[in-house]
């Protein structure tokens, strides 16, 4: 099996292995491929680990720790620093959505209902949830890509957005990063420079309406080298690098524009975990840096380490965000579901947070 | 690879050329050289041949900003006849006083008019969604319609025994000559000058960079920001005015008179010259030059080789389906696969 966890909710994940533990104890052999280390530890007897196509150990997971497992995988220690959260007084509301209703445009859409939330300075505000149930369109909605009737919706640095597109809510200081990097967040026959130019296009990059090349490509190369981007430099096509590398290059494009609003989507879906480790690094010094972001991931163990509050996603709803302190597999796994109301024991206390 | 795809299509094309002027009993090798040769003799032929290759190149310069966003302009033509229609009045109108702002008075009116034939298909592309390729197109055949009326009719030449044209144009409506013992005449330096703009603004400028996003990928370019709308409108009223200023040089050039047919299928051409032009205008000027020469090619055929000048349209053709075919053929590669047996799918089940 290869990564079958993916798309599941923590308590699929669990009646999962429950199945797999009775094939295994039937005398079937398994081979399962993950990069979840947890899951690894709480499933296998035995376990090969590789770096870039090469077997880099051997042990077993069940006496090993995940910080042993992940320094054999990718050469070096992962957990990302988490700097310190400016003070509560310092802190202000960055992003603020209210009453987001909105019937999706595509037939196999989500609609979303209902959603409201805000996320301030210095802020990582997570939403989880499995895919499909309204994140892209929630995506589309903050980046501009869907445009509202009503401004107010919207609101960045208290400014009304909702009716602005893509591009004047960059001028206002909101980057996204979308899920897919080919097709939408890069173009897969244009080179890098070009690619960095799709939202780094403001007007210092124009002089009298003629396009800097020069700044562009001073842009892109800086996006290259701060987040390690390998494969070919400025003038390699978006196509020729592999997906982690591209993913931090469109991240590092969007960040490096130092925004005050972030939103992003599956920041390290299918990427390595040293790529993965650095991206989410940035997010984090973007976030100390003052911005507010907001990371729409299925992976909860990304969102458990990054996100100051998690609010969950089921069926086009917005569950009240649970702070950090309140963090709790078992309960964000159940909210995936749609139950949040009655059995969340939180949820008072999230409700008072997220106002 | 795909830069050698419209010399593959040229060299295709001579191939079946070959056939046909050897089925037609002719001896290929000969009849060739003479169908492509023989146009270029002289100085005057030269002449011609720029004549022709200015409206051509104009007008693909224009369609290609379109074509490079995926906005599919068909109807150049039309917007050529409404740019013969508003250049027209101004010339009957004004030309006879002989003031030297009627010239440039019938280039504006003729880009107002292509650009106002050109709105249409725009409108309803942004508004409703309407196929634009369709609706443009169709708009040819009203344009036509438009100009037969206006010949057969109010602009008739009382001294024309009867016949559908209008009066000769004034000296002041006609192009000046730029080189001496031919017809070629300002309009080359029009096309070129557009050539020139539309490279600058398409590489340079963020609107250049706009519409080739556009064009790659519609999702890229909402995330971007760049709206799908504004290309819909920077594509077809650009595609407009180029044709309306051209079809104002046909009027102004080579014809100084109007008639019911203005243009034989320069706005059909162009398409063609665009995209063997790789819709780059450097390589429109080259593409251009050569359906010029197809078409001084067909008179050719007709009076020395005895074979009909339909066989420009042939030829002409027949490039855009080689390249094109080179196009998917450099880009895929065609499999044939046997079809799988039901019961193999069914134990797949």
């Amino acid at each position: 099996m290869d990564e079958p966890t993916s798309v599941l909710t923590p308590q699929a994940v669990e009646s999962l292995f429950v199945t797999l533990r009775k094939l295994a104890a039937d005398g079937c052999s398994i081979l399962y491929i993950s990069h979840k280390l947890e899951e690894i530890r709480a499933l296998c007897e035995s376990a090969t680990i590789m770096r870039a196509g090469k077997v880099t150990g051997n042990c077993d997971p069940r006496r090993e720790s995940a910080s042993a497992m992940a320094r054999m995988m990718i050469g070096a220690d992962i957990q990302a620093i988490r700097p310190a959260r400016p003070a509560a007084e310092a802190r202000r509301e960055r992003l603020a959505v209210r009453g987001l209703t909105l019937k999706a445009s595509d037939i196999f859409g989500t609609d979303l209902r209902d959603i409201s939330f805000s996320v301030s300075s210095g802020e990582i505000l997570g939403i989880a949830g499995v895919s499909g149930n309204g994140q892209q369109e929630l995506l589309a909605v903050l980046s501009g890509e869907t445009t509202l009737a009503s401004a107010e919706t919207i609101n960045i640095d208290g400014k009304p957005a909702a009716r602005l597109d893509a591009r004047q809510r960059r001028a206002l200081g909101l980057c996204s990063v979308p899920e897919d990097r080919l097709g939408r967040g890069a173009i897969p026959s244009l080179p890098l420079t070009e690619n960095a130019l799709l939202t780094f296009n403001r007007d210092e990059v124009l002089r009298a309406g003629f396009i800097r090349f020069d700044t562009v490509r001073d842009f892109a190369e800086r996006c290259i080298q701060q987040f390690g981007v390998l494969g070919g430099g400025p003038d390699a096509l978006a196509d020729s690098l592999s997906g982690g590398n591209l993913q931090k290059f469109i991240v590092g494009r969007e960040v490096l524009q130092e925004p005050g609003v972030l939103v992003v989507a599956q920041p390290t879906w299918g990427v390595d975990v040293g790529a993965a480790v650095a991206i989410r690094q940035a997010l984090l010094d973007l976030r100390a840096r003052g911005a507010a972001v907001l990371v729409i991931s299925e992976e909860l163990d990304e969102l458990m380490e990054l996100a100051d509050r998690i609010a969950v996603m089921a069926g086009g709803k917005l569950s009240p965000p649970i702070p950090r302190s309140e963090f709790d597999r078992e309960a964000i796994g159940l909210a995936m579901t749609g139950r949040w109301e009655a059995p969340v024991p939180t949820t008072e206390a999230a409700r008072v947070h997220s106002t | 690879m795909l830069w050698l795809s419209p010399l593959l299509a040229i060299a295709l094309t001579s191939v079946v050329a070959l056939v046909i002027f050897a089925a037609a009993g002719r001896d290929p090798f000969s009849s060739l050289v003479r169908f492509l040769f023989s146009p270029l003799g002289d100085l005057y032929s030269f002449g011609e041949l720029l004549i022709k290759a200015a409206p051509l190149i104009l007008i693909a310069v224009g369609l290609s900003v379109g074509f490079r966003a995926g906005v599919w302009n068909i109807g150049a033509e039309g917007q050529l006849v409404l740019g013969v229609i508003f250049g027209g009045w101004v010339a009957l109108n004004y030309g006879p006083s002989g003031a030297p702002w009627v010239l440039p008075a019938m280039l504006l009116a003729g880009a107002i008019g292509g650009a106002f034939w050109a709105a249409g298909p725009a409108f309803l592309k942004t508004r409703f969604n309407a196929n634009e390729i369709l609706t443009s197109l169709m708009l040819n055949y009203v344009a036509a319609l438009w100009l037969s009326y206006l010949v057969f009719g109010p602009w008739r030449d009382p001294m024309g025994f009867n016949f559908p044209q209008s009066e000769p144009l004034a000296p002041a409506a006609l192009f000046p000559i730029i080189i001496e013992g031919t017809r070629a005449n300002i309009g080359i330096i029009v096309a070129l000058l557009t050539v020139a703009l539309s490279w600058v603004v398409l590489s340079r400028r963020l609107v250049g960079f706009e519409l080739k996003v556009t064009g790659l990928s519609a999702p890229a370019a909402r995330y971007a920001g760049f709206s799908a709308r504004r290309a819909v409108w920077i594509g077809m009223l650009t595609g407009g005015v180029a044709a309306g200023i051209a079809g104002v040089g046909e009027i102004a050039g080579p014809l100084a008179q109007i008639f019911p047919t203005a243009s034989p299928g320069y706005g059909y051409a162009a398409i063609i010259v665009a995209f063997l032009g790789r819709l780059h205008p450097v390589g429109i000027v080259f593409s251009g030059l050569l359906m010029s020469l197809l078409y001084l090619s067909g008179d050719v055929a007709q009076m020395s080789l005895g074979l009909p000048s339909a066989i420009t349209g042939l030829f002409q053709g027949m490039l855009l389906f080689f390249m094109l075919a080179a196009d998917v053929l450099i880009r895929y590669r065609v499999r044939w696969r046997r079809a799988v047996p039901a019961l193999a799918l069914e134990a797949a089940r």
